[in-house]
């Protein structure tokens, strides 16, 4: 079992899933929590067999499915996918729990499961096609998801968000055509694994071209300024349990591919495109900050400062250092469980109401104390406050870019501030004050269910803010390779110097003398 | 007094003709039968099709193994060429009949099936594409043509409704005249090169380093324009969506897939020879076609009230896609021709029967057309399998991975990155994009709308089990294709490489 685990954890939910149309649909709710608790325990399994110190993949498993065109099916995780992996199941899970739709829970249940697995199988997947087969399948669910739950504008919000992640995937699609035609000009042979891919050496202006194109795909997905403007309309119209995955895990499908393709392939590329695309992660979080500090919805405010904390993990991305790419995988996990977590909360107070209008609010922390402090320490965790999980997130990816450029990272640091002022100035609008509404005064406090899935964001929060390292060390061991990967590929004299040497403690210091 | 002709009946290999003469006799087997005894069940006639075309893919196959084994076989005075791509035309022509043919076996009466005649037709036809695709003497091809295309005029009409006889009129004019293109651009090519051979033609044009190339040009064109008939490239497509939608939906499945092969094979063979010999302008010309082709014909899907006539519009956008594989014309691309349109014809297969078994006989009241997008309106509500088989086959014909569709794609895009046409590649592959909107518009009709009241009780009126197992094989087909690729493609490697292209 041990070496199958990783498909064990893919196709368990989709197996499921199948099984799940016979299941009555009145059990469907329990059926889709006992599914999703088992997966998270396999996933929990799996961080437990997972060996911390190595730094390469493990637990990878390989099946020749078109071998005449080099496609095999190549599954493996490493520290740097293991965690995503974990709080895709943890998500899953707890979304299911936490569900309050009474319209065809079956069919949602049953949408989520398969959903679930094209998550996993993103984040495991080691060849290239492997990964845009279970990349292109998650667009399937959500767009369901959103098409059939969501609110008035909900087929639009559903085909924009197709279409946009479609055509970007698809220019991505021929940037892996291309590569794997190179791999077979160097070497004879097609091949789609990205193992082997990292051992090809290309020249500078064949990088910046499928650099530009595997880029298109990701920065459409994560997604970055100006590609944007699908979210904003998907978070709008999703159902809260829509929300909370969009923003918990398929935008970390962009962010990872950045990792796991971008950087390790095309090492000269991404020291040539670095300041561009800090610049436009720069303008990503501030932008997307004062937008969201003009929002009177209050779903938008979170989705407008999801996107722009995703900026930072751009930014941490393309410091190219050890401490950048760590910070912002780890920062991925926190945006995950914060950005997720606020989500919930506003699915709670939507459950209530109705509405998402903040203005239909205020007062409500004297009617529901208990929601008012679990919303605060997310909000608290949110804005990076330290002691929280965003905060090491944060502080590591801008220290890593900062032995990049400290102009650029000072502009970053100050818009975390904008962060606080319109995270801040939402709690005021909702929470403080009288209670002017009518309506308001009576609205029940969270209730079990509900504490059930918020309670442990809460203790994971505070926990891996406290202590980050059980999470941090993987991460970094596993990142070093691939950092050290990108020092032996990169051939010209920036790129040199810009990505550090970790063999060799010399050049470690000579890289931050260049400054 | 003229001499005797000594030909000994072993030079002819008259085997090379047993395929088509299988086809022919069983044509034949059925109008006899017909005359001993009338007023049989269509059920009859459909198993005794069934096992003539089964016969005929034996031979077929057989004739596969000597290929492997000893090369192309000639026969009839060489006018008869059986090599890599005849024997893989032949199969897919065979198969994709045999699957068409139990889509008769309707559970509501449709006239034309109680026509034994009807069958006969259908054996006919088939027997002309083998002809067609199992030579490469143009007159042979066109004997071929005819013989197939005005069986086909016949059985569209046959479905009689005032809209099929408009559409069998529209598609005779139509073929009439894309015949006298045919005929123009072989004339011109025997009057320059004294011969109806393709590969003589070709050894004639290059001995004289194509001296005379404004000739070769105006027959090109001719070609060009017939063929553009035959695969509905634009501009030559107009009488695609009219024909489609006035032909059942089966027929219009059958026709958006078995006939096309044919002609692509016919194309291979002419325009591989010229686009390898540097005429830059077939080239360019051809590129254009292929663009055009695929980017119009996907933005006119778009707007479509009526799902037959958006796959319609889709099948002229696949055929596009596919025609850029003889503009590549490497053995990659060739090999990607044959294993796209293997998975195509499963996922349209499918697509169409969809429609057939929601086949009304008559309009409801502000209904405008046979299948509106109205008509699957909720369908997940009223009928979840329908709307997932229905779904699965949209998100394949958008090329969605893992479903089978998406393989053949990315082999064609993949060969034209290493035939060196890059924006080729970039176009083919946004236009997917393009395609992936109409095609979400029926599921999105399916899967995010209310039901619409009044069309609940036409659907799967007309299913029989024959039917729901000809989807299922579809749906398998389709979900499982990545299991299928590997082997199809080395197999397809194999015929077209030694085929020589």
């Amino acid at each position: 079992m041990q070496e199958h685990i990783l498909s064990i954890l893919i196709f368990f939910p989709a197996l499921a899933a199948m099984l799940g149309f016979i299941v009555h649909k009145d059990s469907a709710r329990a059926y889709g929590i006992t599914v999703a608790a088992i997966e998270f325990f396999l996933s929990l399994l799996l961080w437990n067999l997972y060996d911390p110190m190595t730094s390469g993949m493990q637990f990878m498993e390989k099946a020749p499915l078109v071998s005449a065109f080099g496609i095999n099916y190549l599954v493996g995780i490493d520290g740097i996918s293991l965690f995503i992996i974990v709080l895709s199941t943890f998500f899953t899970m707890i979304g299911i729990a936490s569900l309050t739709e009474t319209r065809r829970v079956k069919d949602l249940i049953i949408t989520l499961l398969f959903l679930e697995m094209t998550m996993v199988g993103v984040f495991a997947a080691l060849d290239a096609i492997i990964f845009y087969v279970f990349w292109e399948l998650s667009l399937i669910p959500m767009l369901y998801i959103i098409g059939a739950w969501g609110g008035p504008l909900r087929i639009y919000a559903s085909i924009k968000f197709f279409l946009y992640t479609f055509t970007g995937s698809l220019v991505m699609l021929v940037g892996m055509l291309f590569m794997a035609y190179f791999y077979y000009q160097a070497t004879g042979q097609w091949s789609f694994s990205l193992l082997e891919w990292y051992r090809l050496i290309l020249p500078l202006n064949f990088q910046l071209w499928l650099f530009a194109a595997f880029f298109v795909g990701f920065a459409i997905k994560v997604p970055m300024f100006p590609f944007h403007t699908w979210l904003p309309y998907a978070h709008g119209q999703a159902p809260t349990i829509g929300s909370v995955i969009l923003a918990a895990i398929l935008l970390k499908m962009g962010t990872y591919a950045f990792v796991r393709f971008s950087l390790p392939l095309f090492p000269d590329a991404a020291v040539f495109f670095m300041f561009p695309i800090a610049a436009l992660a720069i303008i990503m979080i501030v932008y997307t900050a004062m937008v969201a500090y003009a929002q009177e919805d209050i779903k938008q405010v979170v989705a407008y400062s999801s996107v722009s904390h995703m900026g930072v993990i751009v930014l941490g991305t393309f410091a190219l250092n050890v401490e950048g790419i760590s910070g912002s995988i780890f920062l991925m996990i926190a945006h995950g469980v914060v950005s997720g977590a606020l989500f919930l909360l506003v699915g709670v107070i939507y459950d209530r109401r109705h509405t998402k209008l903040m203005s239909e609010f205020g007062g409500l922390a004297s009617v529901m104390p208990r929601y008012a402090t679990i919303f605060g320490i997310m909000m608290m965790a949110s804005v990076g406050l330290p002691l929280t999980i965003n905060f090491v997130g944060e502080f590591l990816s801008l220290l890593g870019f900062y032995k990049q450029s400290h102009s650029f990272t000072l502009v970053a640091g100050t818009a975390i501030i904008v962060g606080a002022i319109y995270m801040l100035s939402a709690y005021k609008k909702m929470f403080f004050g009288n209670v002017t509404k009518e309506e308001n005064k009576n609205l029940k406090d969270v209730n079990k269910t509900e504490l059930l899935a918020l309670v442990p964001l809460v203790v994971i929060t505070i926990w891996l803010g406290v202590y980050p390292k059980p999470i941090l060390e993987p991460i970094s061991n596993s990142v070093e390779s691939i950092v050290q990967l990108m020092h032996d590929k990169a051939q010209t004299k920036e790129a040199q110097a810009r990505i550090p040497n970790l063999s060799n403690p010399e050049a470690k210091n000579s890289q931050q003398e260049t400054h | 007094m003229l001499e005797p002709i000594n030909v000994s009946l072993a030079s002819l290999n008259i085997t090379t003709l047993a395929p088509m003469l299988i086809a022919i006799v069983g044509a034949l087997t059925i109008l006899c039968i017909d005359l001993i005894k009338g007023g049989l069940h269509k059920s009859f006639y459909v198993m005794v099709s069934s096992l003539f075309l089964l016969l005929d893919l034996g031979t077929v196959i057989d004739f596969g193994n000597i290929f492997l084994k000893n090369g192309p076989v000639l026969g009839m005075f060489d006018m008869m060429l059986i090599d890599g791509l005849a024997i893989m035309g032949q199969i897919i022509i065979v198969a994709g009949s045999m699957l068409f043919i139990p889509l008769a076996l309707t559970s509501k009466r449709f006239h034309e099936y109680n026509y034994p005649e009807y069958f006969a037709l259908f054996l006919f036809m088939i027997a002309g594409f083998q002809f067609m695709v199992a030579t490469d003497n143009l007159i042979l091809i066109f004997v071929g043509l005819e013989t197939a295309s005005l069986a086909l005029y016949a059985l569209i009409a046959l479905h009689n409704r005032s809209k099929s006889f408009e559409a069998a009129v529209k598609y005779f004019t139509m073929g009439a005249l894309a015949a006298g293109f045919f005929a123009f651009g072989s004339m011109i090519l025997y009057a320059i090169t004294g011969s109806i051979e393709i590969n003589q033609i070709a050894s004639v044009l290059a001995g004289d380093h194509y001296a005379n190339i404004g000739y070769v040009l105006v027959a090109v064109s001719f070609m060009l324009a017939a063929f553009g008939f035959k695969l509905s490239m634009v501009p030559f497509h107009t009488w695609t969506p009219d024909v489609y939608e006035g032909s059942s939906a089966a027929l219009a499945g059958y026709m958006s897939i078995v006939p096309k092969i044919a002609g692509f094979i016919v194309a291979m063979r002419l325009f591989e020879f010229l686009v390898h010999s540097g005429v830059v302008w077939l080239q360019v010309i051809l590129y254009i076609a292929v663009v055009i082709t695929m980017t119009a014909s996907n933005i006119w899907a778009m707007v479509q009230t009526d799902v037959k006539r958006m796959l319609a519009y889709s099948s002229i956008s696949h055929a596009g896609f596919v025609m850029a594989a003889i503009l590549i014309g490497t053995t990659q691309s060739n090999t990607a021709l044959f294993l796209y349109w293997a998975l195509f014809s499963f996922t349209n297969l499918g697509a169409f029967t969809m429609l057939w078994v929601s086949r009304q006989k008559n309009l409801l009241p502000g209904q405008s057309s046979d299948h509106p997008f109205e008509k699957f309106s909720g369908l997940i509500k009223t009928m979840p399998m329908a709307a997932i088989m229905m779904g699965l086959f949209m998100l394949s014909l958008a090329g969605i991975p893992p479903f089978g569709l998406f393989w053949g794609k990315i082999y064609i895009i993949a060969s034209a990155v290493t035939g060196g046409y890059t924006v080729l590649a970039l176009i083919m592959a946004l236009n997917s994009a393009l395609a992936a909107y109409y095609y979400l518009k029926l599921i999105v009709f399916m899967f995010m709308k209310e039901p619409v009241i009044g069309y609940e009780k036409y659907y799967l009126t007309n299913a029989s089990a024959s039917l729901k197992t000809i989807i299922g094989v579809a749906a398998i087909g389709t979900i499982f294709a990545v299991f299928a690729v590997n082997p199809l493609l080395k197999v397809i490697t194999l015929f077209v490489y030694n085929s020589g292209y």
